[in-house]
C-alpha cells in the first residue's frame, strides 16, 4: 500500500491512517536526516554547507589513527554531526566536499550559497540556530530573494536554508527567536514550519527540489518528537495548510510547535463539550489561506496560536486576512495567542510563561466559546 | 601583444567611455528613471581583467557596473533600455542601472548593496570546484575600496583561500567611498595588503593602464584555472565624475587630483603607446571610435522607441512558482 500524502491535507479524519502502511516509527530529527540523505542521494547537484555539520574538520581516522590529510580507507571525522546532531553520518557518506563545514561567516556563507545556486548546483545551508538568520539578513534579503526579479526573471536561486528557533530549552534571548515573519515579510522568499517527523520529511524534500529560496524552521521543542513515518517519498507541495483535527465549535491555528499545542488542547477540551478544528499551516509562504477561510465560515471562531511576539506577527497576519475575507464569518473576535513584546528569559519560570501554553490557548477558547 | 587584441582592448574601453558619457547626458535630459553612477576613468579595470575571460567565467559587480558588464560582452542596446526603463532592458525594466544582468554572459549581476556581490563570486567558484570545471570557469569579484571596510569581503575571502576557490578579488580603489576619502577609511596605504591576512597574493596594479592590469590579471586568473587559489588585486584608479549623476565633486575633491589623474587617462596612454610603437594606426583608432560612436546613437535610438513594460510585470518574476 502507497502513503496517499494528500490526505494530510483537508483530510477529513485529520492525519490519515497510516494502517498497513510501509514505514516506522521516528523522531523528528532523525527524519530530518534520512531525508537529507535521500535527497543528496538522489539528486548529486544538492550539497549542504554549515558550521559544524560534521565538526572536527580536516581531521581523518581509520582504526584510532589520525591524518590531517584525506588518505585511503580514512573516514573524516563526524564529531558533531551537526547541531542536535541533524547531519549525523552524512560526511562519512557523502564526503567533505558534499557535507561542507564553514567557518563562523554566516554572511560569508550564505551569500557563496547563493553565488553556487545562481552557477547551477543546490545548495542546503545549515544556519544553526534561528537567530543567526540576522547576521546574513542582508545575503538572504538583497541577494537570495531579489536576484530573480530585480535580474527580470533571467535566474533562478534554488537555495534550501535550515536553523533551530524556538523558547523553551534554556537558550535565551539569543538562541531562541521565532521571529517567522521577519522571513514571511520578504518576497522572493518562501517559509516552511513543520510540526512533526511527517512533516519534516514532506517539507524538506519538497524544499530542496524547488527552485525558489526556501526557509525551513525547525523548531528546537519537535526535534525529539516521535511519529510515524512512511518508507515511501514525501513531498509536500508548498503552500497547503493540514487539519490535524475537524471540529466544529472553534478553529484553533497553529505552526509548528503550536500545532502541537493545539492538537493536545483539543484532544482536552473533547470530554468538556467544546469541539476544536486544528489546522497546522506548515508552510507561512506561501500561506494557505483558502483552509483559514474555510474552516471559520464553519465554526465562526478563530484562535491564533503562534510563539513570535506579537507586533506584525503570523498571528496578526492571519488575523487581518480572516477580518477583511472572512469577516462575516465571525460570530466572536479573532483571539491571537503569543509570546509577549520581550526578548525570551532565561530563567525557566520566565521562559515558559513567555511561550504560548496550552493552558493560554484554553483561556482564550473560553474567552470565546460562549460568546 | 596581438592587433587583434590591441584593436579589442581599445573598443571596449572607448565603448564603456562613450556609454558613461551618453547615459548620463540621457540622464541629465531626464530618461534614466533613477540615479546612475558613472565609471569613465575605471575603464582600464574591468577591461583588463575581463580580456582573460569567457561566457563561463563568472563576474560579481557593484552600483558602478556599466563598465564591468560592457567589459564582459553585454549589448549596450539593452544597457541603455534598462536605464531607461524599457521592456526591452536586460532585466525587462525591472533592475536599472543599478541591477544589470546577464546570466548568459556569466555576469552575476551589479549589485548596490557595498559588498554584496563579493561572495556570489565566491559562490560561483564553489560551483566551479563542485563541478570540477575549475579551468573554464573561475569568479571574479568587482568591488570599490569602499567594500573593504565590509565584513563579507574578509568572509569571502577566508573561505576563498581555506577552500583554494578559483577567484579574483578585484577592488577598484577609485580613492572616494562616495564622499569620503579612502585615505580617512581605509587604515592601510595599499589595499592589496589585506591579501597577506588570507594567505593569498596580493598586487597592486596601475588601474590607469589596460596593459599593467592585463599583464597581472593574467597571472592571477591562470593560477585560479590551475587550482592555485585566489589572488587579491587592487587597481588604483579614479573616477571622473561624482559618486552618482547629481554628485558635484568638487565639493570634496580639489581640481589638482583631478588633473593629475586626467593627465593619465587610460584612453590617452594607450594611444600613445601605441601609436609611438606603431602597434596601431590613427586610422584604425578613428575606425573604431566611429564605429562606437555610432553605436551609442543606436543604443539611445533603441531605448528611446522601445515600449515600457506592462503593469502586469510588476507582479512576475517574484517566484518560479508560488501559488497555483
Amino acid at each position: 500500500m502507497t502513503f496517499d500524502y494528500s490526505q494530510t491535507f483537508r483530510g477529513l479524519a485529520g492525519l490519515p491512517n497510516t494502517d498497513n502502511v510501509p514505514g516506522s516509527e521516528m523522531r523528528y530529527r532523525d527524519a530530518f536526516n534520512l531525508t537529507l540523505r535521500a535527497e543528496l542521494e538522489r539528486d548529486p547537484s544538492v550539497f549542504v554547507m554549515g558550521e559544524d555539520i560534521a565538526g572536527g574538520a580536516g581531521r581523518f581516522e581509520k582504526d584510532g589513527e589520525v591524518s590531517y590529510e584525506e588518505k585511503k580507507g580514512f573516514k573524516p571525522l563526524d564529531a558533531w554531526g551537526g547541531p542536535f546532531a541533524a547531519t549525523k553520518g552524512l560526511i562519512q557518506d557523502f564526503g567533505s566536499e558534499r557535507i561542507k563545514d564553514t567557518p563562523i561567516s554566516e554572511a560569508g556563507v550564505l551569500g557563496a550559497a547563493i553565488g553556487a545556486a545562481l552557477t547551477g548546483t543546490r545548495p542546503v545551508v545549515d544556519l544553526m540556530y534561528f537567530d543567526f538568520v540576522t547576521v546574513a539578513y542582508d545575503q538572504l534579503l538583497s541577494n537570495a530573494a531579489k536576484s530573480r526579479y530585480m535580474f527580470g526573471g533571467q535566474t533562478k536561486v534554488p537555495l534550501t536554508m535550515f536553523a533551530r528557533s524556538g523558547a523553551g530549552t534554556g537558550h535565551a534571548a539569543q538562541h531562541s527567536e521565532s521571529f517567522y515573519s521577519m522571513l514571511v515579510h520578504i518576497p522572493g522568499l518562501k517559509v516552511v514550519v513543520p510540526s512533526d517527523p511527517l512533516s519534516v520529511k514532506g517539507l524538506l524534500s519538497a524544499s530542496i527540489r524547488d527552485d525558489d529560496p526556501v526557509f525551513l524552521v525547525n523548531d528546537k521543542k519537535l526535534i525529539n518528537l516521535s511519529g510515524f513515518v512512511p518508507d515511501a517519498e514525501v513531498v509536500f507541495e508548498l503552500g497547503k495548510g493540514r487539519y490535524l483535527r475537524r471540529g466544529t465549535d472553534v478553529t484553533l491555528i497553529g505552526m509548528a510547535y503550536t500545532s502541537e499545542i493545539c492538537r493536545k488542547v483539543a484532544e482536552k477540551l473533547e470530554d468538556s463539550g467544546v469541539s476544536c478544528e486544528v489546522i497546522d499551516m506548515l508552510s507561512l509562504s506561501p500561506l494557505d489561506e483558502d483552509i483559514i477561510l474555510e474552516s471559520v465560515s464553519k465554526t465562526n471562531k478563530v484562535v491564533i496560536v503562534d510563539e513570535d511576539t506579537p507586533m506584525c506577527s503570523m498571528a496578526s497576519e492571519i488575523s487581518s486576512i480572516i477580518a477583511d475575507k472572512g469577516f462575516d464569518f465571525l460570530d466572536a473576535p479573532i483571539k491571537k495567542v503569543n509570546s509577549p513584546h520581550t526578548p525570551v528569559p532565561y530563567n525557566r519560570d520566565l521562559e515558559f510563561s513567555f511561550m504560548p501554553s496550552e493552558e493560554r490557548v484554553i483561556k482564550a477558547i473560553q474567552e470565546i466559546v460562549e460568546y | 601583444m596581438e592587433k587583434k587584441k590591441l584593436e579589442e582592448l581599445f573598443e571596449s574601453m572607448y565603448r564603456i567611455r562613450r556609454f558613461e558619457e551618453t547615459m548620463l547626458e540621457q540622464t541629465f535630459k531626464g530618461k534614466s528613471m533613477g540615479v546612475t553612477h558613472s565609471s569613465d576613468g575605471q575603464e582600464a579595470g574591468p577591461v583588463g581583467i575581463c580580456a582573460h575571460l569567457t561566457d563561463k567565467d563568472w563576474i560579481g559587480s557593484t552600483h558602478r557596473g556599466h563598465g564591468h558588464c560592457i567589459a564582459k560582452g553585454l549589448d549596450t542596446k539593452k544597457m541603455m533600455a534598462e536605464i531607461f526603463g524599457k521592456s526591452t532592458g536586460q532585466c525587462k525594466g525591472k533592475g536599472g542601472s543599478m541591477h544589470i544582468a546577464d546570466f548568459s554572459k556569466g555576469m552575476l549581476g551589479a549589485n548596490a548593496i557595498v559588498g554584496a556581490s563579493i561572495p556570489l563570486a565566491v559562490g560561483a567558484a564553489l560551483s566551479s570546484k563542485y563541478n570540477g570545471t575549475e579551468d573554464d570557469s573561475v569568479g571574479v569579484a568587482f568591488f570599490g575600496d569602499g567594500a573593504t571596510g565590509q565584513g563579507v569581503l574578509h568572509e569571502s575571502m577566508n573561505l576563498a583561500s581555506i577552500w583554494k576557490l578559483p577567484v579574483i578579488f578585484v577592488c577598484e580603489n577609485n580613492h572616494y567611498a562616495e564622499a569620503t576619502p579612502v585615505e580617512y577609511a581605509v587604515s592601510i596605504e595599499d589595499i592589496s595588503d589585506r591579501a597577506a591576512a588570507y594567505s593569498m597574493p596580493g598586487i597592486t596594479a596601475d588601474g590607469m593602464d589596460v596593459f599593467d592590469v592585463y599583464e597581472v590579471a593574467d597571472e592571477a586568473i591562470n593560477r585560479a584555472r590551475k587550482g592555485e587559489g585566489p589572488t587579491l588585486i587592487e587597481l588604483k584608479t579614479f573616477r571622473y565624475h561624482g559618486h552618482f549623476h547629481a554628485d558635484d565633486p568638487k565639493k570634496y575633491r580639489t581640481p589638482e587630483e583631478d588633473e593629475k589623474w586626467k593627465d593619465r587617462d587610460c584612453l590617452k596612454i594607450f594611444e600613445e603607446k601605441v601609436i609611438s610603437n606603431k602597434s596601431m594606426t590613427l586610422e584604425s583608432i578613428k575606425k573604431i571610435k566611429d564605429l562606437i560612436d555610432k553605436e551609442m546613437l543606436e543604443a539611445v535610438e533603441f531605448a528611446e522607441k522601445s515600449p515600457m513594460p506592462d503593469i502586469s510585470e510588476l507582479y512576475s518574476d517574484v517566484y518560479v512558482k508560488y501559488k497555483d
